[in-house]
């Protein structure tokens, strides 16, 4: 199968290289998103539909194909984010970790350098973490929500453009072999 | 194990991970009742789980209990029966006993009250004899008990004494067939004679047919028989039937409703009571008098001819006697008579324009109708005679029915209070409705063609001077004829089985 002639899905695991980082991006960069999630909605309240930690975890599981590895980010990441947050501490620990372990199992089987591959699984991971807070916080608290399928759509889509763009980014920080 | 773990290890450290911020969660947040989240967690899974098991358990006991170990139900069964035996009797013999306290309360607080002279007994033995209704108490001449003292409950009279011992007594049942009673109907004032039938009902004997008793009237003593104090219920009416020459009525005594009782009181000293007000539905109605211009004349204003043989005969009597100058009832001993003799043939016709009624004493008074009162009518009334259908309401007192009452013109003239309860004021006397045997006419009726047929009831019509001067013998049942008995009643006040003029 090919796209724009170039290859999506590989045809094994040895095919896709695992990226590498230094370890202080692994500590640098998730807090750096959990501090932009905490603080900057709160001088620039445009930005807060930014799921930041969201993309930060969907992008080292995908880089690094390592589930285990994917799901241990997402579980820090979203319990930092819950400790600033005001829900209960877990709730977005095991979203995240969720988001981790699923987004590093499909790192495996598609090329994650590809730009729109990208922009598709930072649509659908944004969907999949709300949909999957939504049913803790009804299934779990007891929490009366709604769910808006439309807003949500639109977000994923906004935060699927500005997850290419952070992807980009990051992709600087990986360790040139 | 190992090669398994390496297999699943990545879903593995998933779900470790999973669970223990699952456990952060819900040791972290509250619910909105401020309860952990990991007790309400905790409670939810355990609980059905909980659930099962006791349900399992219940079950397999149940059915261990029910249906393996049943080695001893058939002795439990047994000891269950003994016990619940026990219980029944113990149940028994405790009602028995609150019965007799309640008894004896009752009896404590009726000798209280009863202004009559009591000893509390007991009886102690019955008489022998299948038909002989006697018991024996436990009081006797050391008490005070003498032969022919009552026997009494608050519930009503039980009997009399018949033979007095040192320590105890012998009481005639009021069921016994030899016993009677002077009895007095509530409502009506009709006296008659209680006796004992041998069964459980009494009857009340020498009541006139023409007396109105009614089923569920109380009975009373009347005090004729000088045994029974005036005013002790006797018994309620259960059954009334028409007979020749007397009625046919059945009284249930209320003293022995509850079959023998144990405890009695023995009057030492009877004193009268008043025999208990009639129900509501008995008491005085006032009807207004007729609307002005009505000028439709009462059917009974007009003096009527009308009334029964005695009637007739009772006018022949008193217009004889006021030819002759005679009062009946008011000659001394060995005065001489009236001379009967010019009476002729009783019961014969009267001659036109002979009075009905003579202008005595001892008939209603007209005067003592105001003046405006209507016409006087005839002036019998009495317990017998309601007004007649269609007659035209007229202001008087409904009073209920006494004997000697109201209206009712005795030639004896015994009654005091009958020429004053006759015509009230602003009354009129009440019309004639239907004559009674014993009711004279008013003055003035005209007179009437009657057959020469003698009386037949032998009321006071065929001889109403003598017999109002016996009295009833003492000590024994007053047992009066229906007209006799009315004429014979004692007015208020005055003791039952007094002298009688």
């Amino acid at each position: 199968m090919t796209y724009s002639g170039e290859r999506i899905l590989l045809s094994s695991q040895r095919e896709g290289q695992v990226s590498r980082f230094q370890k202080w991006v692994f500590l640098a960069v998730p807090l750096a998103a959990v501090l932009f999630q905490a603080y900057v909605p709160t001088f620039f309240p445009v930005l807060s539909f930014v799921e930041m930690p969201l993309l930060v975890v969907v992008y080292f599981a995908i880089m690094r194909r390592n589930q285990i590895s994917g799901l241990t980010v997402g579980a820090l990441v979203g319990l930092a984010q819950d400790s600033l947050s005001k829900s209960p501490l877990g709730m977005f620990g095991i979203v995240n970790t969720l988001v981790g372990y699923f987004a590093a199992s499909v790192g495996v089987r598609l090329d994650v350098e590809h730009g729109l591959i990208r922009l598709l699984l930072g649509f659908f991971f944004y969907v999949f973490h709300q949909f999957l807070y939504w049913v803790m916080s009804r299934a779990l608290l007891g929490q009366q929500m709604t769910f808006d399928w439309t807003r949500t759509a639109m977000l994923a889509a906004l935060n699927a453009v500005v997850g290419v763009a952070l992807f980009h980014m990051l992709d600087k920080l990986k360790e040139r072999t | 194990m190992e090669s398994l773990l390496n297999r699943y290890r990545n879903i593995t450290v998933l779900l470790l991970v999973i669970m223990a911020q699952l456990v952060l969660l819900a040791v972290s947040a509250k619910n909105p009742d401020d309860v952990r989240f990991i007790r309400i967690w905790t409670v939810t899974a355990v609980t059905p789980v909980a659930r099962i098991i006791e349900g399992l358990r219940g079950g397999s006991t149940g059915f261990l209990h029910n249906y393996i170990l049943l080695h001893d139900t058939n002795q439990e069964n047994r000891r269950l029966r003994s016990e619940l035996d026990r219980m029944k009797m113990e149940n028994v013999f405790l009602k028995n006993e609150l019965n007799t306290a309640d008894r004896a309360k009752a009896l404590q607080v009726f000798q209280q009250h009863t202004p009559s002279r009591t000893v509390a007994a007991t009886i102690i033995a019955t008489g022998a004899g299948s038909s002989s209704k006697v018991v024996f108490v436990d009081r006797g001449t050391v008490s005070g008990v003498q032969r022919g003292m009552a026997v009494v409950t608050p519930d009503g009279i039980v009997g009399k004494v018949i033979a007095a011992y040192p320590t105890a007594s012998q009481v005639l049942l009021i069921t016994d067939p030899d016993f009677a009673a002077g009895v007095v109907t509530q409502k009506s004032q009709v006296h008659g004679t209680l006796k004992g039938q041998g069964t459980p009902q009494c009857k009340v004997d020498y009541v006139a047919f023409e007396e109105k008793v009614e089923p569920g009237e109380w009975v009373y003593t009347s005090g004729d028989d000088r045994i029974f104090p005036r005013g002790f219920p006797v018994g309620i009416v259960k059954a009334v039937r028409p007979g020749q020459p007397f009625k046919e009525i059945l009284v249930e005594p209320s003293g022995m409703q509850r079959g023998l009782v144990e405890d009695v009181l023995i009057l030492i000293e009877g004193v009268h009571q008043p025999i208990p007000e009639a129900p509501a539905g008995m008491q005085p109605i006032y009807i207004a008098t007729p609307p002005p211009g009505n000028d439709s004349t009462p059917a009974s204003a007009a003096p009527s001819a009308s009334g029964t043989e005695a009637d007739r005969l009772r006018a022949q009597y008193q217009a004889l006697g006021a030819e002759q100058k005679h009062t009946y009832g008011d000659n001394p001993p060995g005065t001489k008579p009236a001379d009967f003799t010019r009476l002729g043939n009783p019961g014969a016709a009267v001659p036109p324009g002979y009075p009905l009624g003579p202008a005595g004493k001892n008939l209603p008074a007209p005067a003592a109708a105001p003046p405006n009162s209507p016409a006087p009518s005839n002036a019998e009334t009495g317990k017998n005679s309601p007004p007649a259908p269609g007659t035209p309401p007229v202001a008087r007192p409904a009073v209920p029915a006494k004997n000697g009452s109201a209206g009712t013109a005795p030639a004896t003239g015994k009654n005091p209070a009958a020429p004053n309860m006759a015509a009230p004021p602003r009354t009129a006397a009440p019309p004639q409705a239907e004559a009674g045997k014993n009711s004279p006419s008013a003055p003035g009726s005209p007179p009437a063609t009657r057959p020469a047929a003698p009386a037949k009831n032998g009321s006071a019509g065929t001889a109403p001077a003598p017999d109002k001067s016996d009295p009833p013998p003492a000590g024994t049942p007053a047992i009066h004829p229906p007209d006799a008995a009315r004429r014979l009643n004692p007015p208020a006040g005055t003791p039952p089985g007094g002298q009688l003029r």
